[in-house]
């Protein structure tokens, strides 16, 4: 066989050629330039031997879509690629991805501390979902990380914080984090959904694990439900003996020992083959493919979301009937110097500002917007707008909403890609019309 | 063609001509147990096709996926391209040495020290003796790395290129 043709540059490409080409090269077949959607369940074994070698782990190959499918890995390559990090594993939502995460490594009784700011629903996931599982999250406020120091216990597997929280334009202090999660002997796990890799690059600074909504940024057009955890490969899960469904003989497999048989592909190769395919929480072929397709404009659209979000901020911030504005993109907020250093590129594109007049102004302000969704998601290209306190955070207490920054009188944004000058007017002419 | 000037990291294309110019590994530390790595890893290279001695003098005598296991590396009768050391850093010095001794007689090529094992000194002593060296990595991995199949597992394979693979199709 003679040498096929090298490219050994590929480590340096930039961020724009890895969104548009990682994990997706011609199909070889066919010659297909886009990625195929497998929408496919089952794959051939070539005979009984290489069926073995696959349900023993001893082969890379696909089995059952449960498990990994062709399309959903360009995907994991593509994500794990954008991050820097060993590899990925997709499933159904971002929520999934939490699960997925965790069940890793935790086992019953368990505790883990997360930040008190994150994405309502991970509050409630992890407060009142994970507690079935026996699994106790510890909430703090993150903004001190000696809190969170203080709050480690025996039991503790993992600290969970989100890079840019949603909603509330809070940014987390991500070197100052690893190095506590590092001297506890446990990973940092980073949602990096509202920052995507574009703006904020967590495993530069030290964390272990990220998580993702793909539903929101990456895939960008509001069209597909995923999520995805991404692995750095650098968490030695045999430092201490916390880990025994990575580092200790599985039983669901034998006996095998992850972290000794894959190594730094522990932690992808376990998320697949046990965690996939005992929860189940798989991504379907046709949401890669769409999230595939947002990848491949993520720096173009992520410009000019933060681009547009910045000038709504300042909009706001000198608008009559607006009391305050919270945007890490703002010289005034308190997170200013924490997003330069961690977002250089840019604060993400959601951000919350409270009206003059509370919850009754707030909930017409969102009914008076004529471009502005009303709807709950974000991250899409049209211009989002939201009530927390009425609608995502509803499930909290009055405590924990504000303390998630989702009080009566928030409203939060998405900002989109419209003309930038209508988007503006948008929100004036409902401010106005509130308020009066 | 020379060694590589360090050993921190290895290019793709430095990778792929080894692989592509090997044909048969001595496995030094080869496992009878199928859940070690690397009776994964002889199994891996067995279906790519390579020819696999499994070196292991407690198991020598007995077979391992159907080849013969040998006490040492002197004593597989054929010839072999590589030796695939899955023993600890420091033993892996010895390895090499008894490589080096027997590079003629056996035609070895190259040594190539598995994930986690790396021994500075002795890839010195072989590059010295014109074998080439590769530590702290997995044939299987790089393998599967360079020829897509990482991929499809949810891992960073690092290749990015627009070009078709051509494949044998049948
Ligand atoms: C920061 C963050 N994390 C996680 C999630 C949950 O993701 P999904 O809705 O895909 O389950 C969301 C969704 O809003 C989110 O904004």
């Amino acid at each position: 066989m003679s040498p096929k043709p090298i490219n050994d540059k590929s480590q340096n490409y930039g961020f724009e050629t890895r969104m548009i080409h990682a994990g997706a090269q011609p199909e070889p077949i066919t010659g297909a330039r886009q990625t195929p959607i497998h929408q496919n369940t089952s794959y051939v074994f070539h005979d009984a031997d290489h069926a073995a070698s696959l349900f023993n782990l001893q082969t890379f190959g696909f089995i059952y879509s449960r498990l990994t499918n062709p399309t959903v890995a360009v995907l994991e390559e593509r994500i794990a690629n954008l991050e820097d990090g060993r590899g990925a594993t997709c499933c159904a939502s971002g929520h999934a991805a939490q699960i997925l995460t965790f069940f890793a490594i935790m086992e019953p009784g368990d505790s883990f501390i997360a930040s008190n700011r994150l994405y309502g629903g991970s509050i409630t996931q992890f407060g009142k979902t994970f507690k079935k599982f026996d699994w106790q999250a510890t909430f703090v406020d993150v903004d001190d990380p000696e809190n969170v120091r203080n709050a480690l216990t025996p039991n503790c597997k993992a600290i969970f914080v989100e890079s840019l929280a949603n909603p509330g334009g809070v940014v987390s202090d991500l070197e100052s984090l690893s190095e506590i999660a590092r001297d506890a002997g446990v990973p940092l796990i980073v949602d990096n959904t509202m920052a995507t890799p574009y703006l904020c690059r967590p495993f530069e600074w030290g964390a272990d694990l990220v998580v993702h909504s793909t539903t929101k940024f990456l895939s960008g057009n509001g069209t597909s439900v995923g999520g995805c955890v991404v692995d750095s490969g650098r968490f030695n899960w045999a430092q201490n003996d916390k880990f025994t469904g990575l580092a200790a003989p599985e039983p669901a497999y034998h006996g095998l020992n992850f972290y000794e048989s894959f190594g730094d592909m522990a932690f992808t190769t376990h998320a697949h083959a046990v965690g996939l395919r005992d929860l189940g929480s798989t991504m379907a072929p046709m949401n890669a493919f769409h999230t595939l397709l947002g990848c491949e404009t993520l720096a173009l659209r992520m410009e000019r979301h933060c681009e547009n979000a910045r000038k709504v901020a300042e909009f706001l911030e000198s608008h009559p009937n607006v009391a305050w504005v919270s945007s890490a993109a703002l010289p005034s907020s308190p997170y200013y110097e924490l997003a330069r250093k961690y977002m250089p590129k840019g604060a993400g594109a959601v951000f919350t500002f409270g009206v003059k007049g509370g919850y009754d102004v707030g909930i017409k302000v969102v009914d008076n917007c004529e471009i502005f969704s009303h709807l709950a998601n974000i991250g899409d290209a049209k211009s989002l707008i939201l009530h927390p306190a009425s609608t995502t955070h509803r499930q909290l207490t009055e405590e924990q909403r504000i303390a998630a920054g989702a009080g009566p009188d928030v409203i939060r944004l998405s900002v989109g890609l419209e003309t930038i000058d209508d988007i503006t007017a948008d929100l004036d002419q409902a401010l106005r019309a509130a308020s009066n | 063609m020379g060694g590589i000037d360090n050993h921190d990291s290895y290019s793709d294309a430095y990778l792929r001509r080894q692989l592509n110019s090997i044909k048969a590994v001595a496995l030094v530390g080869a496992s009878p147990n199928w859940n070690r790595p690397s009776y994964f890893v002889m199994k891996y290279l067995q279906e790519k096709g390579y020819r696999i001695y499994p070196v292991n003098p407690r198991a020598a005598g007995t077979e391992i996926l159907g080849e013969k296991v040998y006490a040492s590396l002197a004593e597989i009768p054929d010839n072999y391209d590589m030796v695939d050391i899955f023993r600890n850093s420091e033993v892996a010095g010895a390895i090499t040495d008894e490589a080096i001794d027997l590079k003629d007689s056996k035609n070895i090529k190259l040594v190539w020290m598995q994930l986690t094992v790396r021994n500075d000194a002795a890839a010195l002593r072989a590059e010295a003796a014109g074998l080439q060296v590769i530590m702290d990595r997995c044939p299987k991995i790089e393998f599967g790395r360079l020829n897509c199949e990482l991929s499809w597992g949810g891992f960073n394979s690092k290749v990015i290129t627009a070009k078709r693979r051509k494949v044998r199709i049948g």
